[in-house]
């Protein structure tokens, strides 16, 4: 596929849109369908995309095998530290009236920022997954 | 804080993983996962402290009061399984920073800590939360990671039997999911407290009744009841000795904690051995576990394999106090949660420290190891005994309060089985013993007792035998008022 | 049973039907990735038991219209939605931490037939 002109221009024009969309998934996930879970995978789609015509080599240079490992942790600290501030801030674990004033504001803010948890995991997770099947090279014995 | 004490048990060790993945070496992945466990195991002595004072405690995630969001409810029975599963949590993750070097490769231990940690928080989340859907996503958080756990052994048949756990596990699960699912149709609702009492007006209906097989065969596969047990000796002898000895001790009783819960505390017992019969139904698969299990052990040559077995004997044991539908059985049973993770965290640890030496646990690898290490033996010898219910250890107490649940209900068959079974468990341990004591030391270089950060988390849990075995009467009396809860039904 | 119980309640019978294709492959297959693929069959029945059992006739996808659902529709219990999509995150762990499994016995034994394995497991515990 490396040599296919079609393909090669074709992937690098549609890899950004496919990234605008899922953050756009992403942050009208709250009032509209979509969310952390579709964005992440959407995300991760775009990774898996570009690998596929350009070489698995040439995408981990730029999204390396430690970064999206380290995403996917992250993703979790974001979640579980969203439940820990508004834990501090008084309210209750996830209790997202704390993180405004205005408890629809806090709301909308607390989705935000536990669905952002889950796109970096998810996005983590799906590339790592990707990686290590794709990196694999048929070590049979 | 201590008002977010139940949400803090979950929370600490499921936010201690992802920072275990940040650490590149090892011991300080060691150092994290040892400091959450401590952390989870002192909140779970405060949780039960508080529980006993002042009764029933509950906690809405995201301000959210249930029954519309999610509760955490901790009563006794909870909280005496929190403090159980946190209690092994501890002294394993003491225990497997000297015994995981050894057995794991290097750039998989910070891995190891990151899943054993999610594994914990997942046992912990089943244990403390009061809705249902929540207790499936818990059991795959727990069930996931212990996969990957199991399949870090290093034989290769470790892999294998982690892939059977993981094919048995996700159907017994599924079939959870389906139960639960009949059980939201029915009701509307996934509170707990809010099913138990939504759920008499609707018994006559065949979806509940369909609802409660569903999930009596989705735990019955994830606490190994004999005869769904048939992924549990292969993982329990591949996995990594801390693995195993974690496994052993907490995933099958929070497994037992799943199906009191459900089918005491939900259904309600009228319900379950009124109408479903719940009690005839297990005491032939009880029994036929404790003696066809106890007799495959006896014929095993390698320990670990060996003490797996015993492990769905003993299951058989609580499924039996639960069988008896009696307080007194009951209590049995909670008892025996506690007494038998002891015991068998116990042996498993003395086997780890068997490995760590001598690179396996044949039984005929074992010969001489009586004089040769006296510490490790020593604590394999009580534990032993404490699996055979000799006084003085905490297997006497179960064992007590089984035969007394079967003598109050006249079935002295029963009790006599279940002392013929005592016999057999003293004719397996009594093997490696032999070995162990009675043989010469084969080989010529020179085998060393196991270092003391093995022992200390070793004989820590041997010396818990020992006290709650001479002193039964603080743990009896909680495991009586868990037995009360759960007769009483959660609505209560 | 008369045709309309079997008419009216068909999405039940699709998922009894998809149930025990998928339970039928897990136990009759010996390939471990056709045993994976059985299970992902099983587990998609009852995410269809969940999802239609929370459609209401003539109810609307459950998207508020307007931000904070003042308007007056009728929609779909979006609660069983969302436990499914939950559900669904843990049969692609479960799938993939299956596939990760059977790569490396794939590796170890060379094979991934499930009588194969048991034959060389039995052969290296006869052996040693």
């Amino acid at each position: 596929m490396r040599e296919e002109v079609i393909v090669r221009v074709g992937a690098k024009v549609l890899a950004p849109f496919i990234i605008t969309f899922g953050l756009y998934v992403h942050f009208h996930g709250d009032y509209s369908p979509g969310g952390g879970f579709q964005a992440g995978v959407i995300l991760a789609a775009a990774i898996a995309l570009l690998a596929l015509v350009y070489g698995l080599d040439a995408v981990q240079r730029v999204v390396t095998p430690r970064f999206v490992r380290a995403c996917a942790a992250l993703g979790v600290i974001i979640f579980a530290g969203v439940g820990v501030v508004t834990m501090i801030l008084g309210h209750n674990y996830l209790g997202y009236n704390a993180l405004a004033h205005d408890p629809k504001h806090g709301q909308h803010y607390g989705i935000l920022g536990v669905e952002l948890g889950v796109l970096v995991t998810v996005f983590g997770v799906m590339v790592s997954v990707f990686y290590l099947f794709a990196g694999r090279r048929g070590r049979t014995q | 804080m201590s008002a977010h004490l139940p949400v803090l048990q979950v929370v600490v060790p499921l936010l201690a993983a992802p920072f275990c993945l940040f650490l590149r070496r090892g011991r300080a992945a060691w150092g994290l996962a040892v400091l959450a466990s401590l952390a989870s195991w002192v909140i779970a002595l405060a949780l039960l402290r508080r529980v006993l004072a002042e009764g029933v405690l509950s906690y809405a995630i995201g301000d959210w009061v249930p029954p519309i969001g999610i509760e955490y409810r901790v009563d006794v029975v909870n909280a005496w399984v929190l403090l159980i599963v946190s209690t092994i949590g501890a002294a394993v993750s003491l225990y497997a920073g000297t015994s995981v070097e050894r057995e794991v490769e290097a750039p998989r231990i910070p891995l190891f800590y990151a899943a054993y940690l999610l594994c914990l928080s997942g046992l912990l989340g089943i244990t403390i939360t009061g809705d249902v859907f929540n207790v499936f996503v818990f059991l795959e958080i727990s069930s996931l990671s212990a996969y990957a756990l199991i399949a870090l052994g290093q034989a290769r048949r470790a892999l294998t039997s982690a892939f059977r756990y993981l094919i048995m596990g996700s159907v017994g699960a599924t079939f959870i999911v389906i139960g639960i699912g009949l059980l939201y149709v029915m009701t509307g609702t996934l509170n707990m407290a809010d099913l138990a009492q939504l759920l008499p007006g609707v018994w006559d209906s065949n979806t509940v009744k369909v609802a409660y097989g569903f999930l009596a065969v989705g735990f019955c596969l994830k606490l190994a009841l004999f005869p769904l047990h048939l992924w549990l000796p292969n993982a329990y002898t591949y996995a990594p000795s801390a693995v195993t000895a974690f496994m052993a001790s907490t995933a099958t009783k929070v497994a037992v904690y799943m199906l009191l819960r459900f089918f005491l505390s939900i259904f309600g017992a009228p319900f379950s051995f009124g109408v479903m019969a719940l009690d005839r139904v297990l005491l032939p698969l009880a029994l036929v576990a404790i003696v066809s299990m106890s007799l495959v052990a006896v014929f095993q040559v390698n320990a670990k394999r060996l003490l797996a077995y015993s492990s769905v004997a003993q299951i058989g044991y609580m499924i039996l106090g639960l069988s008896f539908a009696t307080a007194t059985g009951l209590t049995a049973t909670v008892l025996h949660l506690f007494n038998h993770a002891l015991m068998k965290g116990a042996l498993f640890m003395a086997l780890g420290c068997v490995m760590y030496r001598v690179g396996s646990v044949h039984i005929n690898a074992m010969a001489g190891l009586g004089r040769r290490m006296p510490w490790t033996m020593g604590a394999f010898v009580v534990g032993g005994l404490s699996l055979v219910g000799v006084p003085l250890t905490v297997g006497f107490v179960s064992k007590w309060y089984l035969i007394l649940a079967a003598l109050e209900r006249g079935w002295w068959p029963v009790a006599v089985l279940v002392l013929l079974a005592s016999l057999l468990a003293l004719v397996y341990v009594w093997r490696v013993v032999e070995v162990a004591y009675f043989r010469e030391f084969p080989g010529e270089e020179e085998t060393r007792e196991a270092p003391w950060t093995l022992l200390g988390p070793t004989w820590a849990l041997v010396a818990l035998n020992l006290y709650f075995g001479i002193d039964a009467a603080r743990t009896a009396d909680i495991a009586r008022r868990a037995a009360e809860v759960l007769m009483a039904g959660i609505g209560s | 049973m008369s045709l309309d119980l079997l008419v009216s309640h068909y999405n039940y019978w699709v998922v009894i039907f998809l149930m025990m294709v998928g339970f039928y492959i897990l136990i009759s297959r010996g390939n471990l990735i056709k045993k994976i693929v059985g299970l992902n069959v099983f587990q998609t029945s009852v995410f269809m038991l969940y999802i239609s059992m929370s459609k209401v006739s003539a109810g609307t996808p459950p998207i508020l219209v307007d931000p904070y659902g003042e308007a007056d529709v009728l929609f779909s219990n979006p609660l069983p939605h969302v436990l499914i999509l939950t559900a669904i995150v843990v049969g692609i762990a479960t799938t993939s931490v299956g596939l990760a499994l059977a790569v490396r016995i794939k590796e170890a034994y060379g094979t991934i037939e499930e009588d194969e394995i048991n034959a060389i497991e039995a052969r290296t515990e006869a052996t040693g």
